[in-house]
């Protein structure tokens, strides 16, 4: 009995572990130095394409949402068959489902980009699902401005695009900016999902190497990988948030 | 200053009409405190609102400092409401300005650059007691405060005239009574006509000249306030100092329209050698003065002479007992 003979006995007590759930753990760590540079190079298309798609969100559907506000009854600019046309339409984009609504657009996509490949062609569906989503949290949050004040405004002379300006948008600032958490998250998933036509990114990365290539451990990268960004992207804008709330 | 003619308006709901104003007649003169009293649903609301036109009149005209607003629409409807200041019930306060914020914006609207408005804003916040609170928001302030940046915000464009959209309903006895000295005090320094409407008796009591009783669309009775409690069958003076509501046939209501430095009641009895029994009644500061209504039976083979006298000294007589 001797310190020598011990020593095959853990080589095997290690080699078991292998199999159970901590040994798994193990190799998968073992495999992250190696997968770390097409999981970084991934989670970059992946933020370019949210941050990309998240701008032209609010670029058009900030305006929309105003829109539907202020055509609607008692709005800024009653306009019941403006406002019932934007809102089907509205509608439309919301009823899709994210992944026939890419395919649906794939000829806008090619015209656009010139390719229907890649995280800038996954830019257009992701900007056009988001921007009816974003719309109607941004006439949520608008609608939740007192009424009492932009009839205050009103009364003491302020032009109607004014009011949009320096009363409504400022006064919804919060529900406006939670309604941007809740898109980009959202966008964080639909990117995932372009990832499963050839859109790049970590939904990308999980499909043909987790999925097609049976690689666990990609798998649970771009998981974890995920996980992580919204995390951020929900705590930077609960923060946000809560400071404006402060106020 | 304000100038209202046959203001009608109708609100056409789903499935009936509502007329909020059938013609109404407003005529407020300048400097002079204006109350509207009456319930909820009276049309109160809607006439303060036509006065800046925020609602149109279906029929009337309005005009304020001489010019009709009725027929301005667009940039000379704007800049006309800028010459009309507003306070409301629920202050309608930005939450997302600072105090110093909120009492800028109709300056920033008027297109006052930035030097001339920060001026303004101190005036404005010292003249409502507020300096130290420029920098607080809204969020932060109890009602009353609330309330007076509300009125340095009303003033802010030094307008001739004040709305007041029943500016103290929201708040306490104590905050309002402070409420209603300021407006007051800014009437008697600033010259301002103010328009107010509300529901509480006390408002008119305290600080109004004028009044108007409003009851579904129309004014019921409407003048100066004293006059009007010296008017026989007055609303506004019953409004003001209900009695018990129990006469017999020699029961009288005596109505003291102004302050009175003589014992009228014992100078009744001995020269008239009636019996006096007072049943109830009431004295109260209204308008600046002392006015008084009482309720009494009054008894005795010289009652008739005794009630003339009491007129012929300005008092308002009235039987109770018919």
């Amino acid at each position: 009995m001797t310190s020598h003979a011990m020593t095959p006995a853990l080589t095997l007590a290690d080699a078991s572990a292998e199999q159970g759930p901590l040994g798994a753990v193990a190799s998968f760590l073992r495999a992250w130095p190696e997968m770390w540079p097409s999981l970084w190079l991934a989670t970059l298309d992946t933020v370019y394409m949210v941050w990309w798609a998240s701008v032209f969100s609010v670029l058009v559907g900030l305006p929309l949402g105003v829109l539907l506000v202020a055509t609607d009854r008692g709005g800024l600019v009653p306009a019941p068959f403006v406002r019932a046309l934007l809102s089907a339409i509205v509608n439309i984009g919301r009823s899709l489902p994210f992944i026939v609504l890419m395919v649906a657009v794939l000829a806008l996509t090619r015209f656009l980009v010139g390719t229907t490949l890649g995280p800038t062609a996954a830019i257009v569906p992701l900007s056009i699902g988001a921007i009816p989503f974003f719309a109607r949290l941004v006439e949520t949050a608008l609608r939740e401005v007192d009424r009492g004040v932009v009839e205050a405004a009103h009364a003491m002379g302020t032009r109607r695009i004014t009011i949009v300006g320096k009363v409504m948008l400022p006064e919804a600032l919060p529900g406006l900016i939670a309604g941007l958490v809740m898109t980009v998250v959202t966008l964080i998933s639909y990117s995932a999902m372009a990832g499963a036509i050839g859109g790049g990114g970590l939904g990308d990365l999980a499909i043909r190497e987790g999925y097609q290539r049976f690689n666990d451990h990609y798998l649970w990268a771009t998981v974890i990988l995920l996980i992580v960004v919204v995390q951020v992207v929900q705590s930077l804008g609960d923060l946000w948030v809560r400071r404006l709330a402060r106020r | 200053m304000i100038d209202a003619v046959g203001l009608h308006k109708v609100y056409r709901l789903k499935k009936r009409r509502v007329t909020a104003l059938n013609g109404v007649d407003l005529r407020v003169e300048p400097g002079e405190i204006y109350g509207v009293v009456g319930q909820s649903g009276a049309g109160k609301s809607t006439l303060l609102r036509t006065v800046n036109l925020l609602e149109r009149p279906d029929a009337g005209t309005v005009r304020v400092a001489g010019e009709d607003l009725t027929s301005l629409r667009g940039a000379g409807l704007r800049s006309a409401r800028r010459r009309i200041g507003m306070v409301h019930q629920h202050f309608a306060l930005l939450a997302s300005r600072t105090v110093a914020g909120n009492v800028a914006f109709p300056l920033e609207v008027a297109g006052a650059g930035r030097a001339e408005r920060r001026a303004r804003v101190g005036e404005l916040l010292e003249l409502v007691g507020l300096a130290d609170k420029a920098r607080a928001h809204p969020s932060q302030l109890s009602g009353g405060q609330k309330q007076r940046v509300g009125i340095a915000r009303a003033l802010a464009s030094r307008p001739d005239v004040l709305l007041s959209d029943e500016a103290t309903s929201a708040l306490d006895p104590a905050t309002t009574d402070s409420i209603l000295a300021l407006l007051r005090r800014l009437r008697d320094e600033l010259g301002l006509t103010i328009l107010l409407i509300t529901h509480e008796m006390d408002v008119i009591k305290r600080i109004c000249d004028s009044a108007a009783i409003m009851e579904e669309g129309e004014f019921r009775e409407s003048g100066r306030v004293l006059d009007l409690i010296g008017t026989p069958g007055s609303l506004l003076a019953r409004s003001l100092f209900p009695l018990p509501d129990r006469g017999g046939p020699d029961t009288v209501v005596v109505t003291y329209p102004r302050s009175y430095d003589e014992p009228l009641m014992s100078e009744l009895t001995r020269r008239f050698d009636v019996d006096v029994n007072i049943l109830g009644g009431g004295v109260e500061q209204v308008a600046g003065q002392s006015v008084g209504r009482l309720i009494v039976d009054l008894r005795g083979a010289r009652r008739a002479q005794a009630l003339s006298y009491l007129a012929e000294h300005g008092l308002l007589v009235e039987e109770a007992g018919q």
